[in-house]
């Protein structure tokens, strides 16, 4: 067991750190999320220079063959800054539905361009009545010769009004809640019967709520088994919590190492406020939350890869619970450690703060997964 | 990064809990699934065996018995023990006093009591709290004045654990009161056997006999055995306290109760079905599952930082695996109080003693739950209690 950094990863993880503290000062966030597409095409195109956006897709493909640990790293990095660019949506989840289940034609006209910077994707999976359940889907896919006609809402589509195609979950047999006959689709931003509407998700990110009427899938944009997109799904959404697990873990460093350079600094009754007990053992208990939390995310990121599919669904259910409560713990504390200052929209704290409960939302909350676990015999088998 | 274990650690564990499987006396085992307290022959019986194996000290430096074993494998071995359950061999003698020993101590003292420590010849136990002298454990008035060849030692220690067995005692004791408190303390090893040594038990809450008052009236020690230099004890306390990382969040101990708790509960039935089988139940008990296996890997994070750490430097994060490793432990006593439900009510006398075989109110197995849920209270306070450690993390790791 080796928790070090390969020499390249330590390079990956060094170069993005230092973009980061380029381009993404909390001041400048700001101007990225007050653009129309709500993030920065700028970066997004330093993000394709230094690699990122290729990283997790083959060398075959025109990627970088990276894994879990090196998404990872990218995500911790954005979460400390507050990244707006839509990395989890078109890289870790569109991309990652491409990596598992798209021929080679589809890959070889998609990959280099998305790793380029040049053409961005997000993943239409979700409805306004699925909640967390990816089989949930209502969304129909009829066949009609050759070719499938898409009808039916996408709801919560992270980053869809900013990308140039979507990957589109629907239902080519069977009812609304049966697992079998879920297909995945490319389908065109523009294209006919296709009616979007963008607006902004509380956390200073980007979503949409699509509608499709008649939407003709050619074959060529028929993405894997036609009835057999379930497990592919849950395969993306394993790597997008384990991803979003990553990313916490940098929003929850940040927001507590920017607490405790507030209590550093705040004075009240003539002292600076952390010389009080009652604060430095909340800010400990914070610090052990960062930590539970840390060794999850090194979990997920190491158990995403995992064949044997119940013990990674386990393994990201339980990083998923770790990484909800101690999100939830830290960022509350960072506000009230704040005072005032911490209800703010000109500090950062509560921007940290939004995420963090935003990501508690995100590929189910604490009480889902725990609901996941408490159906299996758990981690201490039998002996 | 690979966070798997390694071929060879794997073919390490197996062949741990192969050993333990094969030479761990079943009495003993059962025991400890029961939460009984085992005898002090039981583990001087199993010390022995695991002494035999070249087991018993395998942290030590191997000159003195040691195993060269990397820190992840000492860790795996700690686990594998805690989980089958077997006994740890008494950190007293091979986790404190025997490392102060081995690092302070003079070659005389190295070759008198390592041997016998890693045999448990010698049973140690521990004299540094007093009744003035908890968490401010400098502030000690425990005394040892120089009178001829000897030292005389005067005052109370109190929370020895198992003092009743020992056979010998380091003491932390004031040589000089006209200095910065923690700079007038030595560490001194005592023959419990001495004239002017009194014993007095406290029973603690589970209605057990762990911990005891030991009284020094005139006790007369012999010079050489100080350990290193007069008034420096407090730099060796700081050590052993120190010292005590690996497996100090005791997962084996919590993973085997976690066993336990699915076993119990499959065995008792609320209304028509188990209480395993209750999904709240079922719930809490993974939300325990999912925080020791947060706990495990931090640990594992700790123990793998621990190679880049200047030596004897503990690391602050240890800090982190006392309060959560403590907190899990309560909460499996707390599961256990669940599942046995009312008949955690009846109260046997003695837990250790052959006595328990007198017939039960209730299931076999319950009456030993409440007093392991009331004993396991202490785990956040021993050690350095949780608010300690607290207060550890605000300073040396955030820099409140």
């Amino acid at each position: 067991m080796d928790f070090d950094l390969s020499e390249e990863q330590q390079l990956l993880k060094d170069s993005v750190d230092r973009l980061m503290a380029d381009r993404y000062a909390f001041e400048k966030r700001k101007t990225y999320q007050a653009s129309a597409e709500g993030w920065s095409r700028e970066v997004w195109a330093q993000y394709a220079e230094l690699g990122l956006l290729g990283l997790p897709f083959a060398e075959a493909d025109g990627g970088f063959g990276g894994g879990p640990v090196e998404t990872m790293l990218v995500m911790e990095a954005f979460g400390r800054v507050l990244a707006l660019e839509p990395y989890l949506a078109s890289i870790v989840l569109a991309g990652g539905v491409l990596r598992r289940a798209a021929n080679a034609a589809q890959r070889q006209a998609l990959i280099p361009k998305i790793a380029a910077g040049e053409l961005v994707l997000a993943l239409a999976h979700s409805e306004p009545q699925s909640r967390y359940d990816l089989f949930d889907v209502a969304t129909t896919a009829r066949r009609e010769g050759e070719t499938y006609i898409l009808d039916g809402e996408k709801g919560l589509v992270l980053n869809g009004d900013s990308a140039d195609k979507l990957i589109v979950a629907a239902r080519t047999s069977g009812g609304r809640r049966d697992p079998a006959g879920i297909g995945l689709f490319l389908v065109e931003a523009d294209a006919p019967g296709l009616t979007q509407r963008g607006y902004p998700t509380q956390d200073g990110g980007r979503a949409a709520e699509i509608a499709l009427a008649g939407v003709r899938i050619e074959p060529g944009d028929v993405v894997g088994d036609p009835a057999g997109g379930l497990p592919v799904l849950e395969s993306v959404a394993d790597d997008a919590i384990a991803a979003l697990c990553a990313e916490a873990v940098g929003a929850m460093e940040e927001a507590l190492t920017q607490t405790v350079a507030y209590l550093k600094t705040r004075k009240q009754f003539g002292v600076t406020i952390g010389s009080f007990q009652a604060l430095q053992h909340r800010a400990s208990d914070m610090f052990v939350a960062l930590e539970q939390a840390r060794s999850m995310a090194c979990y997920a990121a190491m158990m995403a890869n995992e064949a044997d599919v119940a013990e990674r669904r386990k393994a990201i259910s339980a990083a998923k619970v770790q990484i909800g409560q101690s999100a939830r713990f830290i960022g509350q504390q960072s506000i009230q450690l704040h005072g005032g200052m911490g209800m703010t929209m000109e500090t950062m704290i509560g921007h940290l703060f939004k995420r963090l409960a935003m990501i508690e939302r995100q590929f189910g909350d604490v009480d889902y997964h725990l609901e996941k676990l408490a159906d299996t015999d758990g981690f201490v088998g039998a002996q | 990064m690979d966070l798997r274990f390694t071929d060879d650690e794997l073919a390490f564990r197996d062949e741990v809990r192969a050993f333990i499987k094969q030479s761990l006396p079943d009495s003993i085992r059962q025991k400890l699934i029961a939460e009984r307290h085992i005898s002090k022959d039981d583990l001087v019986v199993w010390t022995r065996i695991l002494n035999e194996k070249g087991w018993a000290v395998p942290h030590w430096p191997v000159e003195w018995g040691g195993a060269g074993w990397s820190p992840m494998k000492q860790l795996i071995f700690r686990d594998e023990l805690q989980q089958a359950p077997a006994p740890e061999p008494l950190a007293f003698g091979v986790n404190m006093v025997g490392p102060v020993i081995y690092t302070f101590g003079s070659e005389a003292q190295k070759k008198r009591f390592l041997p016998r420590i890693a045999n448990l010849d010698d049973w140690w136990c521990q004299g540094f709290s007093e009744p003035g002298a908890g968490s401010d454990l400098a502030s000690l008035k425990t005394t040892a004045r120089r009178d001829g060849d000897h030292w005389l030692i005067n005052g109370q220690k109190t929370w020895t654990t198992l003092a009743q067995y020992a056979d010998w005692i380091f003491v932390l004791a004031r040589t000089d009161a006209s200095v910065k408190k923690q700079e007038g303390i030595s560490f001194i090893l005592v023959d419990m056997k001495t004239p002017g040594i009194t014993v007095r038990p406290i029973q603690t809450i589970d209605g057990g006999h762990e911990v005891n008052e030991v009284f020094f009236d005139d006790v007369r020690v012999p010079l050489e055995n100080l350990v290193g230099q007069e008034n420096k004890g407090w730099d060796y306390a700081k050590f052993l306290l120190g010292n005590e990382r690996t497996g100090i969040a005791r997962i084996g101990i919590s993973k085997a109760r976690v066993r336990r708790i699915r076993e119990l509960a499959s065995l008792s039935v609320y209304g028509d079905k188990p209480i395993i089988d209750n999904p709240r139940f079922r719930q809490k008990l993974a939300a325990l599952e999912v925080e020791i296996k947060a706990l495990e890997m931090t640990q594992f994070r700790v123990i793998s930082n621990e190679r880049k750490r200047e030596k004897g430097k503990p690391d602050p994060a240890s800090s982190v695996l006392k309060i959560k490793g403590s907190e899990i432990q309560q909460a499996t006593t707390e599961l256990l109080m669940d599942v046995v439900g009312p008949y955690a009510l009846p109260y046997r006398e003695e837990r250790e003693a052959d006595r328990w075989n007198e017939p039960s109110a209730g299931p076999d197995w319950a009456a030993a739950i409440a007093p392991t849920y009331f004993n396991m209270r202490k785990v956040s306070i021993y050690g350095g209690s949780n608010e300690i450690q607290r207060g550890i993390i605000a300073k040396a790791i955030l820099g409140l």
